[in-house]
């Protein structure tokens, strides 16, 4: 059975873009369009990976990672945030809030694939 | 949905655009307002990552430049100033342009002149000059620290942070990376393991040996622990013995600052500020976008099925076959139920059309040194969005006059009593099918004896002739008026208010207007929701059939042959002790035909005028598809469209407007003659 992973994003062009590559890949997407959505999508399914932007309306992605990691459920599911290079500051906030991993944006959907595959541990 | 994410872009950065643009003019009457910051802040970002994601690279790095700003400004360490507000909104309209066009040179100049501003308002409000350069200078220092070669392959022991599990981390994943690396092996090091009764399951204590016979670099290995390198303890050593350095080996206390240094609420509160103050975001991401031309399609084929629709119900009314009436029946009511669906789905607010006046007002406040508030009114009122569309350049007309000719100085406003500040009041609400729009403005109004005078030299009146208020107001709509002193930058421009008229007809509206001197002017525009479909009256005049727009439709009454012969040469009936003139359709159309021994009178209006059209015989109600003329008939002025009927032909839709203003000019003519 094929790794599910959900990708939660404000920017539809980048959910899709995200999609298009991982479904490539043979994994099966869901998407989500901020960090609220993003908790209830997260109870409603059975996620092996979630990658999430940081700067979002509604629910940025720090509190979606906290609030997710506070339920047993999502413990222990890797959840790789997007971020900048300039970033940095908010790379250190996003791990102390509990994410597993970062994609720099821009990315590619090569990259993208080598991460989710590096967490997912094939 | 479109498939292609660089559309798909495309449209969000039009998006964050314009919520760049409406959070920057808040920003000018709020400037300490951290809220607005925040949220100018994280569309800014947005739109600079996704920017880079789809190759956008000049606005990426020319945004990367306005964030910059705004971050300092969110930090406290710039305040926002009117100055800088303003850069950034020259920089916006900047940015549009790098997302819909070709990058070229001079875009790239322009941005540099704009940046240039930038960096001098960001001076000017004490805050230096922003830093050069992006962090990325110092991510490819890090990667120049990289040994050139490797030898045998590396030992190397790890252990990782106790939370490492429940952030997500799986140890087995980074194992199994390792051994891909080469021939590995792997030894699991138990001394950390605390004894059992004190063990927490969830935590990790164990720590690993791992040899990999590889010719992969140093810098390979340390690739697999990227995500946890700063928490973790690691010895790297080359395996031919030559002992490596260990940079990255860390005391179990340096493990954790990152967490204790970011207490978690802290972490989190900038950003939910922005999401809290923001309700129409939250609003938005319930939508579904689609591309404004499948809406279109999908309009063409509700029409073709209404079209189709009265086709079988002709076919059915004359069959004897009941089960073909019943099918027919449910068929008219579910098409007819898709066409109100789909009128829905093409409303629009009309907060989208008000929306952009902010700038405007803003703009044109700066030019002309007026002090002028913009109040807007109804904004959630919906409408076609063809209508939207085509409302924006005589809208734009309208208040650009408003405040040219309407609003005074503020000095001149103080001497007459009034507030300094003039206000432009747009306000839209619904009324039956149609939808009212007023522009209001309390300046000075309309000088009627200018307009008096420009009406007689330009010989639309006689000296001296009597008029009344809403006919001598009515002339500022004929082509060439203007009673402006000399041609300003703002209006004057050549589009006349008679292109606005003519505008607003084809849109099947009205346009009047009052004004009331030293008190201010109110121009209100009446249209229908929407210019798909429309509910019509069929009538027949002679062979042919025709339309006319249901709203525009007063009454119908029985012309008797008595009353045909009376009124010859006088077109007038008297429609409850008024006198009401009346055109004869088939004379108008030439017809040829004897008049039907019951014609009828269709009494339409527009707003205050009155105009009867004498038929053969009304048909019926009639759901109107409306079809465009052809280039070669766009002029004719008595129809505006046509239809397709339910027998496959072709019948014109009566231009309202145009009908009554020559029934007025008829009576006018009489009246005239005596």
């Amino acid at each position: 059975m094929s790794a599910s992973i959900l990708t939660v994003d404000d920017s539809a062009s980048i959910r899709m873009t995200i999609k298009l590559a991982l479904t490539d890949a043979g994994y099966s997407v869901a998407e989500a369009e901020n960090g609220a959505a993003g908790i209830d999508t997260a109870n409603a399914g059975n996620f092996d990976l979630i990658i999430t932007d940081l700067n979002m309306p509604v629910m940025d992605g720090l509190t979606m990672i906290e609030e997710l990691r506070k339920l047993p459920a999502h413990a222990g599911v890797p959840i790789i945030f997007l971020t900048t290079e300039s970033d940095e500051g908010m790379k250190q906030r996003a791990k102390a809030a509990g994410a597993t991993g970062w994609l720099t944006k821009p990315f590619n959907p090569e990259q993208l694939v080598r991460i989710a595959k590096k967490v997912l541990g094939r | 949905m479109s498939m292609d994410p660089i559309e798909t872009f495309r449209l969000e950065a039009d998006d964050l655009l314009d919520q760049i643009e409406q959070g920057l003019l808040d920003l000018t009457h709020r400037l300490g307002d951290m809220d607005l910051v925040n949220a100018v802040f994280r569309a800014l970002h947005t739109l600079k990552g996704s920017g880079a994601m789809f190759g956008f690279d000049a606005l990426a790095a020319f945004t990367h430049h306005c964030e910059t700003a705004f971050d300092r400004v969110r930090k406290g360490e710039v305040p926002a100033t009117a100055e800088l507000v303003s850069a950034v909104l020259s920089a916006r309209d900047h940015m549009r342009a790098l997302v819909e066009d070709d990058v070229t040179q001079a875009h790239l100049e322009a941005g540099e002149v704009l940046l240039e501003t930038l960096r001098a308002a960001i001076e000017h409000a004490g805050g230096g000059a922003p830093e050069a350069t992006p962090a990325a200078a110092a991510a490819s220092a890090e990667r120049a620290a990289e040994p050139a070669s490797a030898g045998n392959g590396w030992r190397l022991w790890f252990r990782l942070p106790a939370n490492a599990m429940s952030n997500g981390t799986n140890p087995m994943a980074l194992l199994a990376e390792l051994c891909e690396l080469g021939d590995a092996s792997v030894t699991a090091d138990l001394s950390h393991v605390p004894p059992l009764e004190t063990l927490v399951p969830s935590e990790l204590h164990l720590a690993w040996h791992v040899t990999v016979k590889t010719d992969q670099p140093k810098s390979a290995i340390e690739d697999v622990f990227i995500f946890v390198m700063d928490d973790m303890e690691l010895t790297i050593e080359a395996l031919d013995g030559e002992s490596a350095s260990v940079p990255e080996e860390k005391e179990e206390a340096d493990a954790m600052p990152v967490a204790e240094a970011a207490p978690k609420s802290a972490a989190a509160a900038p950003l939910s500020d922005v999401s809290s103050g923001d309700g129409r975001q939250a609003k938005s991401a319930e939508n579904v976008r689609v591309p404004a031309e499948r809406l279109d399609e999908l309009m063409d084929r509700v029409g073709e099925l209404v079209i189709a629709q009265s086709r079988l119900s002709q076919i059915a009314a004359t069959s004897v076959e009941l089960h073909l009436r019943s099918v027919s029946e449910e068929i008219e009511r579910l098409s007819g139920e898709l066409r109100d669906t789909m009128m829905v789905l093409r409303m629009v607010p009309v907060s989208t059309l008000f929306g952009r006046f902010r700038r405007l007002v803003h703009d044109l406040a700066r030019e002309t040194g007026k002090a002028i508030e913009l109040v807007t009114d109804g904004e959630s009122t919906e409408v076609d969005k063809t209508v939207i569309e085509r409302l924006a350049d005589p809208l734009v007309h309208l208040v650009r006059n408003s405040i040219d000719h309407g609003l005074e100085l503020p000095g001149d406003r103080e001497a007459a009593g009034k507030p300094r500040t003039g206000q432009v009041k747009l306000s839209a609400r619904q009324a039956g099918g149609e939808v009212i729009i007023k522009i209001t403005d309390d300046g000075r109004g309309i000088d009627r004896e200018k307009v008096r005078a420009k009406a007689e030299a330009s010989g639309l009146i006689e000296p001296g002739q009597q008029v009344s208020e809403s006919e001598l107001l009515q002339f500022i709509f004929h082509p060439g008026f203007s009673t402006a002193q000399k041609v300003t930058n703002l209006s004057g421009r050549g589009v006349g208010m008679d292109v606005v008229k003519r505008t607003i007809e084809s849109l099947r509206g009205t346009i009047d207007m009052v004004s009331k001197p030293g008190e201010g002017s109110e121009i209100s525009l009446r249209i229908p929701l929407t210019v798909a479909i429309i509910d019509g009256l069929l009538v027949r005049v002679g062979e042919g059939r025709y339309v006319i727009p249901l709203a525009a439709v007063e009454e119908c009454i029985e012309l008797s042959l008595e009353d045909d012969l009376r009124s010859r040469g006088r077109s007038f009936i008297s429609l409850r002790d008024k006198l009401v003139p009346f055109l004869r359709l088939r004379d108008l159309f030439g017809t040829g035909t004897k008049p039907d021994p019951h014609q009828k009178i269709v009494v339409i209006s527009t707003g205050s005028e009155r105009v009867g059209l004498v038929v053969d015989q009304i048909i019926g109600d009639h759901q109107t598809v409306i079809k465009s003329m052809s280039k070669l008939h766009a002029n004719v002025a008595t129809f505006s469209g046509a239809t397709i009927l339910g027998d496959g032909t072709v019948a014109l839709i009566l231009d309202v407007a145009h009908l009554v203003a020559a029934g007025q000019q008829q009576e006018a003519q009489l009246r005239a003659a005596g």
